[in-house]
Formats: structure tokens, C-alpha cells, sequence
């Protein structure tokens, strides 16, 4: 494992986590750091642990042992689309993404005026300006998870949780998402990202985690690893220090 | 032909049935939006067993002077335990957690066929409120009506966005810091109290349809959340208020005749809807 040493800010901290189904061990010891500015790429083979790394981090499971501390509450999690929602449930891409302003707004309150600007300068972030009257289930793959980014950053995250934000797209939205997801953390956003396209995803981040075979991870400093390194590491070798 | 508003007990019907037209799709959306439209039946089958219940205790001369016990509020407590007993059986049947409003509703018909047997005042009492009588509503009924019906709108508008945002997508509600628990907590409050003061005028083997017809047809031509509210609304209203006026003047029962009429116009909204499509 390795770490870096540099003077920005902390944003997550994940420390000698473990974690079991009840039949499967899943993680071992993962341990990582991500900084303000950092883009955290997660791979591994299906059913490595990814998503439910980026659950355990959500507090939607909870750990067997090892730490996680997130140094910020503005956290916002795009979730794999085909998994989250029922395309044919009548709302438009205004409803959506005004939702996540919960925090903000509270219990019983209303919406206000300038909520409704919030929610037009999201939509105009992910490239779906004039799309809020649009039903959501009728949009193609890449613009719903579009709209889920959207209703992520209506709430101003630092640390934005993107699990398998690719998957079920089609490969041009794929493009565009990643290319968002790049100019986000350009922006200051921090980035966690699972996906299953791994030389997408190596390309576009910063660091790596990468969950090897043998059920251990590597955290990995720096991204420029070749495929061929990568895949060794993928494979149970020890990560190269490029710390 | 007479006119229907010379009669007090219609003009009362027609009041109660308007609430509870603009009630039922209050709960109704967020419940269909949830794939919870089982726990409709499963409370107003429940509240049925606490109006038999009420209509044993005042078939009972004694106990009716001790304990005077209307059988609308008995149907009330009854059904908010159900939706209680629901989520305690939700949750230890995991997965197959659909389950568990069966298994509430099992019980509430049992109690019910248990409790109807002690009735000594006569069956006709329970019919009315298994298919629905706009002959029958009380003051008291009418008050609680009013009372509930208020209570249950005013609430489910406070609560309009949450109930939206745990509908569409509840673990980012979640983490976005919606109280997920309590606001389904309250729901399930809401929709039993809904059934239970629905019963008296639409049935209670019937109330669950007015949760669901309403919305069923809102859904086919709504374009938003906002919008399947409002038309769930309107639906409801011309449902229960041309329910009632056929109801009157073919003699048929109100609630089995509210439900067709909404049968039947969900199946033109459906066909009619199809034709805008393609």
C-alpha cells in the first residue's frame, strides 16, 4: 500500500476496513486516502467489492472492522442508473434533481426561487439546459445519469461517489461522462469512481484502487501505470511505488 | 325525478364522499409510487375486524352504556395496528417481504369472520360497511371524516417533497437526510386512517381500489409527479361524485358503483391515451 504526502486537504480516510457478506468474504484491510482534487479510481472483477466499498462509505452497510472518516458533509453519490429507478415513475428532471436540496431546504419547507436557479445551473453543468420539464424516464441512458450528477451537485458536494456511472450507456454517452466527471474535479471535486471499463477509468484518474484476485487491494499513488502493470497488480502482484 | 340534495343524508354523503376523494390520492400516489398498493387492502381488510369489533361491543347493551365505542374509530385503531404489524413482518421476512401485508390481511379477515359471528343487532351493520351506505353516516362520522380528512391532506402536503423524494428514490433520500423511517412511519399512519374513514361510504373491500384506480388513471396521462397529484384528485372526485349520483338514481350500492365507474374510465384514459401515443 502506498500513500502520498501533500498539503491538501483530507477528505476521506479509509483505514484497515474489512467487510463480510454472510457467505462471501469480501474486503481485507483496504486502506486509502482521498484529498481535495483527487480523482480515486476503484477497479476489480465484478463482485470484488467495488459498490459495496462505495456503500460502506455511504453508511448504507455497516463495517465488520477498520475506520472510515469523512472530513466533509457534502457528499454526493450518483448511484448506477439501472438500478435506481423505475423509468416509468411520472417525474420530470426539475422534480429529481430539486429532491437532493433536502439538506438545505428541511422538513415541511418549500422550495424557493432561488432553489429554482440552483436547479437550472446543476442542469446546465451536466449539458441538459432547458431539460427540467423533460419526464424522466423518457431520456436516453446517458441523460438520465446526467440528470443523477446534476441532482449530486445541486447540493454542492465536495466528495462526489459515482458507482459504475457508465454502465447501461451507450459508448458516446460514456465519452461524455467521463469528460464531465474529468471537468468536475478540474472544478475541486473530489472523485470516487467505480467502473467496470478500466482503461477508462485509469485514464481519468489520479489514483488508483485496485481490488486484485486474491481478494487484497492495492492503492496505487498515481495513475500512469501501464495496462500491463496494472493488470499484474489485478492479477496479486505488489503495486509499484510511484509515490 | 326528485332532487337528490332535498335529502339531508345526501347532501352529508356527497360531503364526505368529496373529502374523501381528495384524501385517498393524497396517500395513494406516494403508496403506488411505492409498490405498496397491498398495504391498502391489507388495512382496510384490518379495519373491517376493529368495526366488527366496535359493532359486537355495541350490540352489547351494557357494555355500548360503559364503553360507548364507534365502530369507524375501532376500524381506525385497528388498521393503524396492521400497518404497525406490516412493518414488523416486513422486516423479518426479508426479501419476500410482500409477504407480510398478506399475512396482516389473512389475519384482519379472520378477526373479522371471528367478530361478525357475536353481532346480535343485526348483519346488515357490517354489510354497510363491507360495500359502503350513504344512509348510514352519523354525526360523529361525518366530524371524524372531516376531521381525519383534514388532518391526513394537511399533513401529506407538509410532507410533499419528502414523500416524493422516499417514492422515487429512497436511499437517496436517505442520504440527502430525509427522516426515511419516520416519513414512512407517518404514511402508513396516513393510509390507515385513510381506508378506515373511507370504509364507511365506498366499503372497506373496496376503499383500497379508490387509492389506486384514482392514480392508475392520472399515471397514463400525468407528466410529472405535480400533475399525477392534481389528476389523481380529479379523478377521484368525478369517481366518487358520479358514483354517487348513478348510485342514487339506479338504486345500486355507492361503493361498488364508485369503483366501476373508475374501472371504466381508467380503461378509457388507458385506450384513449394508447391512440395519443402512436
Amino acid at each position: 500500500m502506498l500513500m502520498t504526502v501533500n498539503n491538501m486537504k483530507e477528505i476521506l480516510k479509509v483505514d484497515d476496513l474489512c467487510f463480510d457478506y454472510p457467505d462471501i468474504s469480501l474486503l481485507r484491510d483496504v486502506s486509502f486516502t482521498v484529498h481535495e482534487g483527487d480523482f480515486l479510481g476503484i477497479i476489480g472483477a465484478n463482485g470484488a467489492g467495488k459498490s459495496t466499498l462505495i456503500k460502506l462509505i455511504l453508511g448504507l452497510l455497516k463495517k465488520d472492522s477498520g475506520e472510515i472518516r469523512l472530513f466533509t458533509d457534502k457528499i454526493g453519490y450518483v448511484p448506477q442508473k439501472a438500478n435506481s429507478f423505475n423509468t416509468d415513475f411520472p417525474a420530470t428532471v426539475r422534480e429529481v434533481v430539486m429532491a437532493n436540496l433536502y439538506k438545505s431546504v428541511g422538513l415541511f419547507k418549500r422550495y424557493k426561487k432561488t432553489d429554482e436557479e440552483k436547479m437550472k445551473n446543476a442542469l446546465k453543468r451536466v449539458g441538459l439546459e432547458g431539460y427540467e420539464n423533460r419526464m424522466i424516464g423518457k431520456l436516453s441512458g446517458g441523460q438520465q445519469q446526467r440528470v443523477f450528477i446534476a441532482r449530486a451537485l445541486i447540493a454542492e458536494p465536495e466528495l462526489l461517489l459515482m458507482d459504475e456511472p457508465t454502465v447501461g450507456v451507450d459508448a458516446q454517452s460514456v465519452h461524455a461522462i467521463m469528460k464531465l466527471a474529468a471537468e468536475l474535479n478540474k472544478q475541486g471535486i473530489a472523485i470516487v469512481m467505480t467502473n467496470h471499463d478500466t482503461p477508462t477509468l485509469v485514464k481519468a484518474a489520479n489514483k488508483l484502487l485496485i481490488f486484485c484476485e486474491h481478494g487484497n487491494s492495492e492503492y496505487v499513488a498515481r495513475a500512469d501505470l501501464t495496462m500491463e502493470q496494472i493488470s499484474e497488480i489485478f492479477a496479486g502482484g505488489r503495486a509499484h511505488n510511484h509515490g | 325525478m326528485d332532487n337528490i340534495f332535498s335529502y339531508v343524508f345526501m347532501r352529508r354523503a356527497f360531503l364526505v364522499a368529496a373529502v374523501i376523494a381528495a384524501v385517498a390520492p393524497c396517500i395513494g400516489v406516494p403508496v403506488v409510487m411505492k409498490r405498496l398498493s397491498a398495504i391498502g387492502d391489507a388495512a382496510s381488510h384490518s379495519a373491517l375486524a376493529g368495526i366488527a369489533l366496535g359493532l359486537v361491543l355495541n350490540s352489547n347493551p351494557v357494555i355500548a352504556k360503559i364503553l360507548p365505542i364507534n365502530p369507524v374509530l375501532g376500524g381506525v385503531l385497528f388498521a393503524v395496528i396492521a400497518v404497525l404489524g406490516i412493518e414488523f413482518f416486513r422486516t423479518r421476512f426479508g426479501r419476500f417481504s410482500e409477504l407480510a401485508a398478506v399475512v396482516v390481511m389473512s389475519a384482519g379477515i379472520g378477526l373479522t369472520a371471528i367478530f361478525s359471528g357475536f353481532i346480535t343487532s343485526g348483519s346488515s351493520n357490517l354489510s354497510s360497511f363491507l360495500f359502503g351506505s350513504i344512509v348510514a353516516i352519523s354525526d360523529f362520522e361525518l366530524y371524524l371524516t372531516l376531521g381525519l380528512g383534514a388532518a391526513v391532506i394537511v399533513v401529506s402536503m407538509l410532507l410533499y417533497k419528502e414523500l416524493f423524494y422516499i417514492s422515487f428514490d429512497e436511499t437517496a433520500a436517505m442520504l440527502s437526510g430525509v427522516p426515511v423511517k419516520t416519513i414512512n412511519f407517518v404514511l402508513m399512519v396516513l393510509t390507515a386512517v385513510t381506508v378506515s374513514v373511507a370504509a364507511r361510504i365506498v366499503g372497506a373491500l373496496m376503499i383500497s381500489s379508490l387509492l389506486v384506480i384514482p392514480v392508475a388513471a392520472a399515471m397514463m396521462i400525468a407528466k410529472s409527479y405535480k400533475q399525477t397529484m392534481v389528476l389523481s384528485v380529479v379523478f377521484a372526485e368525478i369517481f366518487t361524485i358520479a358514483g354517487l349520483f348513478a348510485s342514487y338514481y339506479l338504486d345500486w350500492r355507492p361503493g361498488g358503483t364508485i369503483v366501476i365507474l373508475g374501472v371504466v374510465v381508467l380503461i378509457a384514459v388507458m385506450l384513449l391515451s394508447k391512440k395519443n401515443k402512436s
